[in-house]
Order: C-alpha cells, then structure tokens, then sequence
C-alpha cells in the first residue's frame, strides 16, 4: 500500500516550505505509512497536547521545529499547561521542572499557537463545525468533537496533532472516514422516567467506556440533556474508562437521529442492557468513602468549566454561603474566566472559598494546598485520576452536594 | 558427555511500523504493556502493577507483545525512553500500534537512534532467546528467532 503525495504535500517534504515544515511533513508520511493510510487531506483547525512536560524529548521536539522557524498552517489551539499563568505563584513546583515546563508552553506560542491553554476548545471561539475535518489531541476534547459537533478527528496527541498543525494535513484514516464512524455496539438504557441528573450522564459514560473499548458506542434511551455539559461529562467518562473517540445517541448526537442512521443501516455486533443498579455500581466505584468524611477541597471543571456552568454554579454559592474556608477549585478557560471578570461575576466569591484555576487542572500538577482529607469533585474523570496522579482521597458526587459539603466541612450527599 | 549447546533457528517474516536493523534477547509479555505509567524511563523497568511483567527490564531487549495500550502520553514516554537508552532495541507487534509508532518515528527524527517496530505473528516465541531483525528484498521485515537449545531440549 502506498501514501499517495500531492504536488502540494511534496514541496512541504522535499523542504520548499522551510526546515520545519519538512520535518513535520517526514513525521506525517512515516506515520501514515505506518498506519496504512492511502492519502492525506486537508485540516481547518487543531489542537495541541503538547504542553505539560512529560521529559526533555517532547520540548526538543518542539524547539526543533521552532528552531526551523515553523508556523502552524490552521488555527491551532493549546490544551492545559503545567502552570496557571493567570494566577502567578498558585503552582508550586521545584525550579529544575519549572523552567523546561514554561518554556513549552511559550515554544508553543512561538509556532503561532493560541493561547488558549484549555481542555475544552470547543468552549472558544475556535470552536469546529459540523463536518469539518481537525486534528485534535487530548481525549474529552476529541471524544467531544465528534459526538457532539460533528466534526471529525482521530484519536491525536503527542507529536502527531502538531505535525498536523504545521503541515495543515492529516491521514485519511479512521474517524475522518464516514464508515469508520458508525456504530458497532448497542447500550440499550433501560431507565422508567430517568431525570438527566449530572451523575447519570458520567455513569453512563463510565460504562460505554469500559465496554466498547474502542469500538464506536451507540446509547438509546438517554434523556434529552440539559445542556451539552452533560455531553461533555458522558463523553469525559467515556475516554476515561475505554478509547472512545466517538458515540451516538439516538435522538440527541448529530450523526445519530435514528438508530439506523448510527448503525448506518448495519447491525450491531453486540448489544448491552444499562441498568439503574449497573449505573450506581459505576458512580460508587468513584468514591470509596462514606458520608460524613471530613473533606478538605472541593474541585470542580473537569473538563474546563463553561460559562453556562459557572452560571449554575455561582447562585448557588450565594445561596449556600459555605463559610468554613474549605477551598473550592474551579478549573476553566482563561477566556471563560476573562468573560467573567468582565461582568463582574466573581465578585465577593472568595468568601465562599471560590479558587478559579485557569490554564491548568487540579490534577496534573500541584496546586492543591492540602492532601490529606476528602477532596468531592462532580467529575467522573477527575475522581478517576486524581487518587493516581495526586495522591488524594476522592469522593463524586452532584455540584450541589459539593457546595453543601464545604458549607459543613464534611462529605454529604442528598442521593446516599 | 556433555552435548555441545545447538541452537534452533526459526525465521518468519513480517511488517514495518518502522524499518531498521536490530537485535537483542526476547522479553515476551502476554498483555498489552502502556509505556505511560507502565515503565519507569529512567530505568526501563516495567512498574504497571496490574501487568504480568512487573519488575522486568524492557531496555537493550526486543519486546514482544500483543499490542500497545492506553494513553497517546506513551508516544512521549517512548521518546523519552529512547533518548535515554532505556527503551527496547526493537518492539515485536501482532497488532500495529499508531501511538508507538509516533514515539519510535519522532525519536528517529530528534535523535538519530532506530528503534525498529515490526507487526508480526508472535505465537510461539518463548522468552530468553535472541530475536534478530533484518530487512528483506522487497522491504518486509525479517524475524530470526535463535532459540539456545540446551541439552533437555530441541537438541535431543
């Protein structure tokens, strides 16, 4: 099988756009040949994985390209740091990790990224439309785009998604491919009147996760979402637990208005009944302790907090007032968080514990003060991390329960 | 009499995920390993706790398995583990992995060290041996597998 070139593509190989350019374009063909694909095509946006620092390869790859003075071709998003730079001094890290991890985000800008610095870019203005073609990384964004816009990407990260950025190119492979989108097997939800709680959608995602792997995952018998925050925490779940770069569900997902159009008319190969108690299974894997635990954070926004979040969020800080200075982490864009500076929303928030962590997450690096005790997050994908990555003790529940659960210093849950 | 050591040797041929020359002694594992938070990239050390492997050396060996695992952060950590010395010489694959590629391809690129990826039927290799990988006529990979027979074994 042979990778075939346009005239386009081997003037970007043979080094006629710059150094970089062909280094990004070798890395492109090479893997594309290993993956089999026959072509490659074009790309109108991506988003990049590259900025938390996992070693000194991923930053000499990036100067490499910067060095060959490299620019991104399409509009090219950054997701999370090692560092908030919004809020100075709020990460802690020893200077011989810190000076490699900043400058890997700002050797990024020098590609012609935006500073985006987020997990969530469907929240920005570079937000996809339906059909388009992208190369995303970082897998709630990638899981997102697919199912819930449309758009089409494969699973990117780690070099690929920039080789893509700077040549405007992708394989023609996979999930970019309408046959390779259809789905291959059936969660059938058997819920009487199911209430679209926060929690059901990450349950549900939790266990299309673990079951489909990597196959494409279809749900009938979900409710009619709120909004598509609970999209994005189904599909977070999702990534978490299994490979899932895309699902349908039937009514709701735009590839998915009928359950044929899902299978694109073929049967699926297996077919799983969900039930309430499968579900509460799921949910109750997430957090090993019992109510009435001291808790000593809450964190919220993962993925990034959107706007129409923070506008649930914020009035019932008001109303539940929590004084005892437990704090209350809430990870978001930064220009979510610029917009709400703008109108003022934030104001007289940190009384109620109120901490916006931008450009960052909790979890990957340190920014907790404290790590002993409960920290209660509404992430399915947060209370499946963190215990590894940071050392605490999680416990998942509802928004509300976290708020009332700072209010009184210990874990609460109104379902339990 | 002590028979002199013999060896048996078996050779299969297969696919390029990266092509190059390598050699090194067989690590085979059962499970698929994920080389972000499976390997230690200071030492090669396999520190998945939930994998059959826990505790062997993957640097300098040629890894066999059924297929990479996991999270695109193991395309880094791949990178990483070249860069350093500590990664296998050559990683055997019956199934192709796009994420092991990109490490392997990429640490090519940045550092010049080629750490071949080879997509082959694996049934049957034993641990221990020494695995050789060559290039054949018409681009394929070749998998020479020489097995040191000793005296309770192939020999007799």
């Amino acid at each position: 099988m042979t990778l075939e070139l346009t005239a386009r593509d081997r003037s970007m190989l043979d080094g006629e756009q710059g150094l970089s350019a062909a280094a990004a374009m070798k890395i492109l063909v090479a893997f594309s040949n290993a993956i089999g694909a026959r072509s490659l095509l074009d790309i109108t946006g991506a988003h990049i994985d590259g900025c938390l620092y996992h070693g000194k390869a991923g930053l000499d790859f990036v100067e490499r390209l910067v060095e060959g003075g490299g620019r991104v071709r399409v509009p090219t998003t950054l997701n999370v740091g090692s560092f908030d730079l919004i809020h100075p001094g709020m990460v802690k890290m020893p200077e011989a990790e810190e000076v490699p991890a900043r400058r890997l985000m700002k050797a990024h800008l020098e590609l012609g990224c935006q500073a985006t610095f987020t997990c969530a870019p469907y929240q920005t203005r570079f937000r996809p439309e339906f059909g388009q073609q992208i190369a995303w990384g970082e897998s709630n964004a990638i899981v997102f785009a697919n199912s819930v816009i449309g758009a089409r990407t494969n699973r990117y990260g780690d070099f690929i998604d920039l080789c893509c950025a700077i040549t405007g190119r992708a394989p023609a492979w996979g999930l970019h491919l309408s046959e390779s989108r259809r789905g291959r097997i059936l969660f059938e939800l058997g819920l009487a009147n199911p209430e679209p709680s926060d929690s059901l959608f990450v349950g549900v995602g939790l266990i299309i996760g673990q079951a489909s792997v990597d196959r494409v995952p279809v749900i009938t018998g979900l409710p009619q979402p709120r909004d598509e925050d609970q999209l994005k925490a189904l599909g977070a779940a999702a990534a978490t637990t299994g490979a899932v770069a895309l699902f349908h569900a039937v009514g709701i997902t735009p590839e998915a208005g009928t359950l044929d159009e899902a299978f694109q008319g073929k049967a699926p190969d297996e077919t799983i009944r969900v039930t309430r108690a499968d579900i509460d299974h799921a949910l109750s894997r997430l957090s090993g302790v019992a109510d009435g635990a001291p808790l000593s954070a809450v964190s919220l926004g993962t993925p990034h907090f959107s706007h129409e979040e923070w506008m649930r969020l914020l009035p019932m800080l008001r109303e539940v007032a929590p004084g005892r200075g437990i704090p209350i982490y809430v990870n978001t864009g930064r220009a979510t968080l610029t917009r709400l500076q703008e109108q003022g929303a934030l104001d007289g928030m940190a009384a109620f514990g109120l901490i916006p962590v931008a450009d960052t997450c909790t979890y990957v690096t340190s920014i907790l003060e404290r790590l002993d005790g409960v920290v209660m997050t509404n992430s399915g994908k947060w209370a499946h991390y963190a215990p590894g990555n940071i050392g605490v003790t999680v416990a998942f529940a509802e928004m509300r329960d976290c708020i009332r659960s700072a209010a009184v210093g210990h874990v609460v849950r109104s379902a339990s | 009499m002590i028979r002199p050591v013999e060896t048996e040797v078996t050779e299969r041929s297969g696919t390029f995920q990266l092509a190059g020359i390598t050699e090194g002694q067989a690590l085979v594992i059962s499970q698929p390993l994920s080389f972000w938070g499976g390997i230690d990239v200071e030492t090669g050390d396999i520190t998945d706790h939930s994998h059959p492997g826990l505790g062997q050396n993957v640097a300098g060996k040629i890894l066999v398995m059924p297929s990479g695992r996991g999270s695109s952060s193991s395309s880094s950590v791949l990178a990483e583990a070249i860069r350093r010395g500590t990664a296998p010489a050559g990683i055997l694959l019956e199934r192709p992995d796009p994420i092991l590629a990109v490490g392997a391809i990429v640490a090519e690129f940045l550092y010049g060290i080629s750490m071949p990826l080879v997509v082959c039927d694996i049934a049957g290799l034993p641990s221990g041996g020494r695995i050789a990988v060559g290039v054949g006529a018409d681009g394929e990979a070749i998998v020479r597998f020489v097995g040191a027979a000793t005296a309770g074994g192939a020999a007799v």
